[in-house]
């Protein structure tokens, strides 16, 4: 087992410096593809009325002068092992892993993404409660009562609810619930859970309540489809035959069996959040990672861009490797093959 | 000053969000004009509810992040230099008072306005006494000059404005004072005492007064200064100073600065106990808690969202808090001589004529989110501008095919031509204007095909690298120009002088290569003569629009919207919104 | 027995066959109409008698021990007639009284044990959790429980393979876990649906005698439903050999044996596979499908595959279907051929050909 962990971690890790890779090749290939040099390249980091003089000192402090592997081995340095930077008016340390300067505000990248990080993980960690719940129940009472009201009211919610665009229900949610209504706070008002945690929680229920709404949806219709061929299964009229009560039949037999695609899917979802959660983010003021990576893309802001690549990678990685973990906990041919 | 890519993205948000009043059809906005009860603007020109009271919280929001820093060596967003005169003051300033008063100079840390000498080549400043820093220790003349020195290291400042480097007489490869500590730099600034500080030039620049006020003339103090670092806490030289640190992410609060002192500063009221600034907003929202009192200030300045503008316009509470000042920014394109046939005069008035200047008002959003159409380059608040209006425009705002098809039989061209209309595609109203031009042309037989480009790399690897527009056949680039300070040198440098045109691309002027032009922007900046000066401004943008290579769009205005809580509000010209200075809130 | 007073196996005062299923129909609605996959079939199991049901697939066999045990779950099916366990009706019984009796009156055995597990839970996990339904026990109780009976049927070691998962275990040993958590709440009836079929051959007889032993040990009635004489042949008393949803034959295991009179059931006998002569030469193969149980053939379901129809006077056997009569001696047939006719049959042309 621990075997096994390591080597998924060692792969993870290879997923990372791949995924690094290619984010550095369409930094650096896609403008020299379009005929850009150093300097072109460099533009995007002077003020509008600098001279040429200074698009080149910026090119060169940037490093754009050096081949681009060269560029990618000094950036890997730097999170191996750490590297010196100047602020100007002094040397400062960056300690491994240094992910590197903002091109565009020269601040250091990871104190920037830790700032942001539990924005992004309060948000997909509350919201993923609620679209578990909310999902999974309103799924395993659709397969059981397919073909009703119920069921065929709950799906067209559903669909509705994987359609609407979260922009619209958030602005929707806020207008009427913050503004109209007053029981929730204004967008942008978020409070670490380490300062109060009724707070945080107080000022994250529209965005969690929004966000998982889009998830239930998707986590109701799989869910449904898991059961409805769990509960054909012959372990299940097994169940039944020993007298079990169809509550327990359900809950221990056939929720189980149907756990395992939604777990899959469950730690794709949470780890892709963590840096995707872009549109609610954006609507609720929440200064998370997802937002980050849209703003430090419009600013070519390739440090910034990495690093949150980067750990997004790390989290989707991590959350696979649970998943694997669960698995063996869920399904024990798994963990004594 | 820079119009954010952020607003022009939170924009989009906005129109994403709300398709239906952005895309109600091209003339939604210029049917807006008409019918349209008036917005009451009481804040241009005049002070809307006017108060002495002091206290309170002012609460600024901001869609997305702070646009680039606050260290006053580096910053060049206009709501940025709007929001620093609270925490940093510069030798000489805008004056803080509504109407055209507020594009005229006044001194702040100076006892007066610059003294020049030498023809223009030295400027002498001194000092008020008592000033100080919020620690307590006196602002000198040697801050100020430090201050102006390291702005000019573009290693740690890059982002900066870069006009005191090109013009102070510094000594052969100085690298300002982080790693040219040593170099004697009197040759360019010199500080004889401790309140007199005096600039030497490369070659006169008479209005080197607006150089004065740029926020890199406030002071930072040398033992505290950590260079790129800096900015988590600028030293306070304002009224106020920023609570702990600054934080681009999450934003700021700024408290009172005690050792500010009010008699050394007329310009500044300094009314409200605090200023908290929230960041990485919701456009829409923003609109939303500035309807609801949540919010006080947009802080961008760059009106309210296409979501919220039907609203502000109807409902008649939100009129009453709303403004539509003109702002010192022009929407125009570049038609690019280099690419054939528009190396021919001809050709290129052809374009001019047959474009219709109403769709090029309603791509931006109509008379009063977009603008007043547009006949010269410098907008009408700039001293310098003059009205003439060379093509016609407002008296054919719909385009002229006759005078169209003149031009092209003139230029030998009576089938018309193809060429590509570049913009940058993360903007819907230049896709709009792209579209407006393809259709307006397609009247008199010139094919213009809309050509959407990342924003990006819009000025250093497409629209303004010279190779790629001619390669591209890129005939016109949709563009917008907004000024670093209100005058002709300020908004017109830029955009005009055809040596800023680097082969390797980066330029903001993309099509104007008069050598005429070049040499009547060296007469004018020796101009000591301020009315002189301002004529040679108003002729220089004659000489450009005779030359047709910019059509000039819209004079940009904005629907500017406060809070019921704000009060002494108006909008400062030299910026084009609300002056923070000055406002304050209304006593809980 | 009156449904008021619901049974315990202590009380059970009643005398006569301790399965006793009168007329029973299990009709299916579906979008192409009716299925009709139990038909008026009727037939009484004693304790410590071994019924076996036989029948190619779809002849309506599993779905009769479904209706026993009570779980037909689908809306669309529809059940009459009338099944009594231990005296007591089922059919219309309210769904928590059926279910109290799953389990603890009477279990089941399925063909694939591997499915028929849940892989997730231990085998112990698993048959504890059958007995703790019926016996208010503690956990432990329960395992020592489980673990004596897995010792029971035969697992070895059964303390350390308690708490072994199903996919463990070999195929016999999943169906002695299978037998060990049916038998746990000491059944009086077991029904075992094809318990040897998923199994390999040498392992099959281990499990009938297991099954038998049982039997023999807790003196239940004992279902044995399969499409194999063999199995039947090995355990039954009596047999009942069932085609499209009814009854064609019913007898003890001798007179089935001894003189079988169904032309279907000939047809079974000759397919039994033998090891005595070569696999392909089978000697009576019965020609054609089983008929769709929508469309059930008019008169006799077996005509359109019967060989001896034509030896039927008349169009009788295409118009009237046959009703299972007394042939003697408790022997039941359906056939519109006359007794004598069918004895001399097989004696002259079936036997024959079977020696």
């Amino acid at each position: 087992m621990i075997l096994y962990i390591i080597r998924r971690l060692l792969a993870a890790v290879g997923l990372v410096v791949v995924l690094s890779m290619i984010t550095f090749a369409i930094f650096y290939l896609m403008p020299r593809l379009a005929g850009a040099s150093p300097e072109t390249l460099a533009t995007r980091y002077v003020g509008r009325s600098s001279t040429g003089a200074t698009v080149e000192q910026r090119a060169e402090s940037l490093g754009f002068y050096d081949p681009v592997p060269v560029q990618y081995w000094n950036w890997l340095k730097g999170v191996l092992f750490g590297t010196d930077v100047s602020t100007g008016a002094d040397t400062v340390r960056c300690p491994a892993p240094c992910l590197g300067y903002s091109f565009k505000t020269q601040d250091p990248v990871l104190p920037e993404i830790l700032d942001r990080l539990p924005v992004s993980f309060s948000l997909a960690i509350g919201a993923a409660v609620i679209w578990l719940v909310l999902g999974v129940s309103i799924g395993v009472l659709s397969a059981l009562k397919r073909g009703s009201f119920f069921d065929r009211a709950a799906m067209t919610l559903a669909l509705a609810g994987v359609s609407l665009p979260i922009f619209w229900t958030g602005l929707l949610a806020l207008s009427i619930f913050s503004y109209q209504l007053g029981w929730t706070p204004p967008g942008g008002s978020y409070t670490p859970f380490s300062e109060s945690p009724l707070d945080w929680a107080f000022a994250l229920l529209l965005p969690w309540v929004t966000l998982a709404l889009l998830f239930s949806a998707q986590y109701a219709r799989l869910t449904r489809a898991g059961m409805l061929e769990t509960m054909s299964e012959d372990y299940i009229r097994t169940a039944r035959a020993k007298g079990l009560p169809e509550r327990t039949v359900v809950a221990k037999h056939g929720l189980r069996g149907a756990l395992t695609p939604i777990v899959t899917i469950f730690g794709l979802d949470f780890g892709l959040l963590i840096g995707s959660a872009v549109l609610t983010e954006s609507v609720f003021g929440l200064p998370g990672l997802g937002a980050l990576a849209v703003d430090s893309t419009r600013n070519n802001d390739l440090p910034m861009v990495l690093g949150v690549v980067l750990l997004v990678a790390v989290f989707v990685a991590v959350a696979n490797l649970v998943v694997d973990l669960l698995y063996a906990v869920i399904d024990p041919r798994v963990r004594t093959r | 000053m820079r119009i954010t890519r952020k607003q022009a993205a939170a924009a989009f948000v906005a129109v994403a969000a709300l398709g239906l009043s952005a895309c109600g059809g091209g003339g939604g906005g210029g049917q807006a004009g008409e019918g349209e009860p008036e917005l009451s603007n009481a804040a241009l020109g005049g002070i809307a509810e006017e108060s002495d009271e002091k206290g309170g919280t002012l609460k600024f929001g901001l869609a997305g992040e702070w646009g680039d820093t606050v260290d006053p060596g580096e910053t060049y967003y206009g709501y940025s230099w709007d929001m620093l005169r609270n925490y940093a003051r510069s030798l000489v300033m805008f004056k803080t008072e509504p109407g055209e008063a507020g594009v005229e100079l006044t001194p702040d840390l100076a006892e007066d306005l610059g003294e020049s000498s030498d023809g223009g080549r030295t400027w002498t400043y001194t000092l008020k006494e008592g000033l100080k820093f919020e620690d307590g220790s006196p602002i000198t003349a040697q801050d100020v000059k430090y201050a102006v020195l390291r702005s000019t290291d573009k290693q740690t400042f890059p982002n900066g404005p870069a006009y005191f480097e090109g013009l102070l007489d510094l000594p052969e490869n100085y690298q300002g004072p982080y790693k040219t500590p040593d170099v004697n730099t009197d040759q360019a600034i010199e500080t004889p005492d401790e309140r007199t500080i005096v600039f030497k030039l490369k070659q006169p620049f008479a209005g080197f007064d607006y150089l004065a006020q740029l926020p890199q003339t406030a002071p930072v103090p040398e033992d505290k200064d950590t260079g790129t670092r800096y900015k988590d806490h600028v030293i306070s030289s304002g009224p106020y100073m920023f609570d702990g640190e600054f934080d681009p992410t999450n934003g700021f609060t700024l408290v009172r600065n005690p050792n500010w002192d009010a008699a050394t500063d007329p310009n500044r009221k300094a009314l409200p106990d605090e200023m908290t600034v929230q960041l990485n907003m919701d456009p829409d929202d923003v609109d939303n808690q500035i309807i609801a009192g949540t919010l006080d200030v947009d802080i961008a300045g760059t009106g309210v969202q296409p979501a919220a503008l039907p609203k502000v316009l109807q409902q008649a509470d939100l009129r009453e808090r709303a403004d539509n000042p003109t702002l010192a920014r022009l929407w125009y394109s570049s038609i690019n001589p280099t690419v054939a046939p528009l190396d021919d005069i001809e050709c290129r008035k052809a374009v001019m004529y047959a474009m219709s200047p109403t769709s090029y008002q309603n791509a931006y959003g109509g008379e009063y989110a977009g603008g007043a159409i547009a006949t010269t380059i410098l907008p009408p608040m700039i001293p310098g501008y003059e009205d003439f209006d060379l093509y016609g425009f407002k008296d054919n705002p719909n385009g002229q095919e006759d005078k169209a098809t003149e031009a092209l039989e003139a230029c030998g061209q009576p089938d018309g031509f193809e060429f590509k209309v570049a913009y940058r595609a993360e903007r819907p109203k230049e896709k709009a204007t792209a579209e407006a031009f393809q259709q307006s042309l397609e009247k008199v037989g010139i094919t213009a095909t809309p050509e959407p480009l990342p924003e990006g790399d819009y000025f250093s690897a497409t629209c303004g690298l010279p190779s790629y527009v001619v390669e591209n056949n890129i005939g016109i680039c949709v563009n917008g120009w907004g000024a670093d300070w209100p005058d002709g040198y300020g908004f017109l440098s830029q955009i005009v002088d055809s040596r800023v045109i680097r082969d390797t691309g980066g330029s903001s002027n993309t099509s104007v290569r008069i050598p005429e032009v070049d040499d009547m922007i060296d007469e004018a900046l020796v101009e000591q003569d301020e009315d002189t000066r301002n004529a040679m401004w108003g002729a220089i943008d004659k000489r450009v629009m005779e030359e047709a290579v910019i059509f000039p769009g819209v004079y940009a205005k904005a629907v500017l919207l406060r809070s019921q809580n704000a009060t002494n509000v108006f909008v400062n010209e030299s910026f084009g919104y609300y002056d923070y200075t000055a406002m304050g809130v209304k006593p809980e | 027995m009156s449904l008021m007073t619901p049974t315990s196996p202590e009380a059970s005062r009643h005398t006569g066959p301790y399965l006793q299923v009168e007329d029973l129909r299990v009709h299916f609605e579906t979008d192409d109409g009716t299925v009709k996959s139990v038909d008026g079939l009727s037939f009484a199991v004693e304790k410590g008698k071994t019924l076996g049901i036989v029948g190619e697939s779809g002849s309506g066999k599993s779905v009769t021990s479904m209706a026993v045990m009570g779980l037909h779950t689908s809306k669309n099916a529809r059940i009459s007639g009338s099944i009594k366990v231990d005296g007591q009706e089922l059919v219309g019984a309210p769904i928590d009284v059926v279910r109290r009796l799953r389990g603890q009156k009477m279990a089941m055995i399925f063909q694939d044990p591997l499915s028929a597990m849940h892989p997730y839970y231990t085998v112990g996990n698993q048959i504890v959790e059958a007995y703790r339904i019926h016996n208010d026990v503690s956990k432990k109780a329960a395992r020592a429980h489980a673990i004596d009976m897995l010792d029971r049927v035969g697992i070895p070691s059964p303390r350390d393979r308690v708490d072994a998962y199903p996919h463990q275990f070999s195929g016999g040993m999943r169906q002695r876990a299978m037998i060990a958590m049916a038998l746990s709440c000491d059944p009086s009836l077991l029904i075992a649906d094809e318990p040897t079929t998923a199994l390999d051959v040498t392992v099959q007889a281990q499990i009938l005698d297991l099954i038998r032993d049982l039997q023999r040990e807790f003196h239940s009635a004992v279902v044995i439903i399969t499409h194999d004489l063999g199995v039947v042949a090995e355990l039954a008393d009596d047999i009942v050999v069932m085609y499209a949803g009814r009854k064609a034959e019913h007898g003890s295991a001798e007179q089935l044996f001894g003189e079988p009179q169904h032309p279907y059931a000939w047809g079974l006998l000759g397919s039994m596979p033998r090891f005595d002569r070569p696999p392909t030469e089978r000697l009576l193969p019965i020609k054609g499908t089983p008929p769709s149980l929508i469309n059930v053939p008019e008169g006799c379901a077996f005509n359109p595959r019967c060989e001896f129809s034509s030896r039927v006077p008349g169009e009788r056997c295409v118009t009237d279907r046959p009703e299972a009569l007394d042939a003697g001696g408790g022997h039941r047939v359906a056939c519109h051929l006359p007794t004598a006719q069918r004895r001399q049959i097989w004696a002259d042309e079936i036997a024959p050909r079977l020696a």
